[in-house]
């Protein structure tokens, strides 16, 4: 075997096992935060923790069931208030606009995306927090929904218009008006994929702290209503992780466990609907 | 309804008078749909020129031509799909049954004139549901079911998928979705029916019984249909236009353009000389 060949194998096995050890660590940081948090977390992850409140300070046990149902308000909240107005946005976007107007949306809500959460904190703060003069569940999830619209919006528009233009034709030749052909056709031919744009948009918007600091604020207690200020879970998180008590700081553990957890659920119930079904083949 | 004194008209043609067809008593032709002085653009481009044709009612009428002639679209005129296309205009009239359809309401008009496409394109829905679509916007008094089967029969498909009903359309060969969407277009009960290429996907076996269907459902509506292949066009049709880069060059009788075309161009088509 000539040095030259011998150099060329060499370079491939080498490439070879660089690429592996980059796929590996890419994958092992999942792992391993998954492993940090049930080491950490995962004794303090019991009934106690998703049925009471907080114990007040020194006090060992208690739970978070406060910022558990918190979290679920506010995301509640977010998804009446981000949903529509993103997927109704999105059919406006993908069927009825023109050039000009679809691409100044389109920019505005990647630009809208891209915005710092905690500068959309703020804009929740003075749009409901300030008016109302107090924290609530709703500033919380005013805020949480804002981040919801452009992810909703910009996959609704890539899957309304992946909808094949035949099926279109197909149901205005039988004399359906336009809304009807979307409402009836379009619409249920792309609902798995916008379905699974909803749920990934929720994912991201449920482990949110920044905007949650000054809306929903915080609360040991429970917070009836809408009106009042509440915990959440990313928010219990971050103030148990920074406390100076070791019992909280095994709690935060076992809150970011639970938060990752229902993530996972979710990104999982996502692809599984993803998955079935027969799809709409490609024209 | 008995309006046009010239059954059919085109460019330095003249008119056939009698049908064709030695299967019928010759009756007088009845006009169902009128095309008179169409231009049509693209943009700033013109793709007809001064179409005048007249289509027999419960007769088939073929338009063929090579790729690009305006064939689809002089068809997609006819029910106003054209309309899709935002920078498209026409000008001249279209007449169903001497009324203007221009100035009728698209989606009334459009389930009068329905239409099947070059590539099958059921909905993502079970094939019952496909076939129950069209009555189901139209809000059909009748019964669901009766109404799909019907039409199911019509379209020969009856048969073969009355166990399946509820089945994703999907699950089914081309051939079958394609008499599918011939199915639902006529649960509508249209009184025309435009084709466009129905046979071009689809394999020969598949090719044949769509045409053997077409001359079935000549008894139900009048059909219009555009086609790439002249041996179809001669098998199906009662009248065959011939178009070519946006003009109508020679409109008769089917038997007539095949055997004894009067336009050389149209001699120069058929007989493979191009296209």
């Amino acid at each position: 075997m000539s040095n030259r060949l011998r150099w060329r194998k060499f370079v491939s096995h080498f490439m070879l096992t660089l690429t592996g050890i980059c796929t590996f660590v890419a994958v092992a940081v999942l792992f391993f935060i998954l492993g940090y948090l049930v080491y950490h977390g995962g004794t303090s992850v019991n009934w106690n923790f998703f049925t009471k409140l907080p114990a007040p300070v020194g006090e060992a046990g208690g739970g978070m069931a406060n910022a558990i149902v918190g979290s679920g308000k506010l995301l509640l909240l977010a998804c009446l208030f981000g949903v529509p107005i993103g997927f109704f946005g999105a059919i406006y976007l993908a069927e009825f606009s023109g050039g000009t107007i679809a691409f100044i949306v389109r920019y505005a809500a990647d630009l809208l995306n891209g915005v710092p959460s905690i500068v959309i904190g703020i804009f929740a703060y003075s749009l409901v927090v300030l008016p109302f003069k107090h924290f609530s569940t709703l500033a919380g999830g005013v805020a949480l929904g804002l981040m919801m619209i452009p992810i909703t919006l910009r996959s609704t528009e890539e899957f309304l218009r992946a909808v094949p233009k035949s099926l279109r034709e197909g149901a205005m030749a039988l004399g359906a008006s336009k809304w009807r052909t979307i409402a009836s056709v379009v619409v249920p031919a792309a609902y798995r994929g916008i379905l699974t744009a909803v749920l990934l948009a929720f994912a991201r918007v449920a482990g949110e702290t920044a905007p949650l600091l000054f809306t929903a604020f915080g609360n040991r207690f429970w917070s009836p209503g809408w009106t009042q200020p509440t915990s959440s879970l990313p928010v219990m998180i971050f103030t148990y992780a920074i406390a100076p008590y070791e019992d909280w700081h095994r709690q935060a553990w076992a809150a970011g466990l639970v938060l990752l957890g229902l993530i996972l659920v979710i990104n999982i119930v996502a692809r599984v609907i993803l998955s079935r079904g027969v799809a709409v083949p490609r024209t | 309804m008995h309006a046009s004194a010239r059954p059919a008209v085109s460019v330095k043609i003249t008119p056939p008078v009698t049908t064709p067809s030695s299967r019928e008593a010759q009756a007088p032709l009845v006009m169902r749909m009128t095309v008179d002085k169409v231009n049509f653009f693209y943009g700033p481009k013109q793709v007809l020129f001064d179409i005048d044709l007249n289509i027999a009612a419960s007769k088939v009428t073929s338009l063929i031509g090579p790729s690009g002639c305006g064939k689809s679209t002089l068809l997609r005129t006819l029910n106003r799909m054209h309309e899709t296309v935002r920078s498209s205009r026409l000008e001249g009239q279209i007449l169903i049954d001497n009324q203007n359809i221009l100035a009728e309401d698209v989606t009334a008009l459009r389930r009068r004139v329905g239409m099947v496409f070059q590539r099958p394109n059921p909905f993502p829905k079970s094939i019952f549901e496909n076939v129950a679509y069209g009555l189901r916007i139209n809000g059909t008094k009748l019964s669901m079911s009766d109404a799909v089967e019907k039409s199911l029969r019509h379209a020969a498909l009856w048969d073969e998928v009355k166990d399946q009903l509820h089945k994703s359309a999907y699950e089914l060969s081309g051939g079958q979705q394609q008499r599918l969407c011939i199915a639902r277009a006529l649960a509508v009960e249209p009184e025309v029916l435009l084709l466009d290429e129905p046979c071009s996907a689809l394999d020969p076996i598949s090719t044949a019984k769509i045409e053997e269907l077409l001359v079935q459902l000549r008894d139900l509506c009048t059909i219009v249909i555009v086609t790439h292949n002249m041996q179809q066009a001669a098998r199906v049709s009662d009248f065959t236009a011939f178009l070519l880069t946006g003009q109508l060059i020679e409109f008769s009788p089917t038997p007539q353009l095949f055997t004894t075309p009067s336009d050389a161009r149209t001699e120069a088509y058929i007989t493979g000389r191009f296209g």
